[in-house]
């Protein structure tokens, strides 16, 4: 059931995800942005994370999202052309991009490998540490100083976000 | 490997490496968004993509040390994606409303 719900949700968030690069218009591409989101939610569910699950719908999927539409719809962005893309992007692309993951992959699956007794399983229900309750304590006891620092840094997020929408840059 | 032990394994749960791959996978797509596409906005939306895939790893490490600081980490990266959005957007609309255009080719005052 785990490797079912896992394999399903994985294909779906790689499939939003090719279809954020893919698509033309803006909006095609915040829409299927939602949809790797949602599936990511799906499955911190697995791994235990109940509260972050939960937070990433809403404050991913709903309000960072919806922000994003928001100034897609202010600006009427149209399609974007594909004109002008340089000769080195189109032919070292993509072997660069393969580089990249094979780095990326190398580092993780050395430590971690992909089959074989060594193998660490993730079962749901394994993990119970991630609800509300236990993010709250540790939030609140051991991780305060970063907490009281992010309220500082929303606050001159939404002054830094007033002024740059009031004034006309010259 | 033996395909029965293979079965086995994973009739029991997922790998923690399958997810930490998949969180690979997204992120390479993200950076090749990042790199290709020439619209300001989509371009910002695949750095979320990328915030999302390393996301996906802290929680996985933290299902794996069954500890709940890969949570808050995570917890921590989704505030600061938001004021980043926010802020990042107010930027947008500033860059449109003296341009007119959301191609970042041609948003180039301090190239030369």
């Amino acid at each position: 059931m785990d490797l079912f719900f896992f394999l399903l949700f994985a294909f779906i968030a790689v499939a939003c995800a090719v279809s954020v690069v893919l698509q033309k218009h803006p909006i095609s591409c915040a829409l299927s942005l939602v949809g790797t989101m949602a599936s990511l939610a799906v499955l911190y569910l697995l791994l235990g994370a109940e509260f972050i699950a939960m937070v990433q719908v809403i404050v991913y999927a709903g309000a960072i999202m919806v922000l994003f539409v928001f100034v897609i719809m202010l600006l009427n962005a149209g399609e974007e052309s594909s004109k002008g893309r340089s000769w080195i992007a189109k032919i070292a692309g993509l072997p660069a991009l393969a580089a990249l993951l094979g780095i990326l992959g190398y580092a993780m699956l050395t430590f971690y490998p992909m089959v074989g007794p060594k193998a660490s399983l993730v079962h749901f229900g394994d993990f119970t540490g991630g609800g509300a309750k236990e993010i709250g304590t540790a939030l609140f006891t051991e991780y305060l100083l970063p907490f009281e620092v992010t309220s500082i840094l929303i606050l001159i997020a939404i002054l830094g976000a007033i002024v740059l929408a009031r004034k006309e840059i010259d | 490997m033996d395909p029965q032990v293979l079965m086995q394994t994973l009739g029991k749960g997922v790998p923690t490496s399958w997810y930490l791959a998949l969180s690979a996978v997204l992120f390479t797509i993200g950076v090749a968004g990042f790199i290709l596409r020439r619209n300001i906005i989509t371009v910002f939306m695949c750095i979320e993509l990328m915030l999302n895939a390393v996301n996906l790893s802290f929680i996985a490490f933290a299902h794996e040390h069954r500890q709940v600081s890969g949570h808050l980490f995570t917890f921590f990266v989704m505030v600061v994606a938001a004021a980043e959005a926010a802020v990042g957007l107010a930027i947008i609309l500033t860059v449109f409303k003296n341009r007119s255009t959301l191609n970042i080719d041609e948003i180039d005052s301090l190239k030369n």
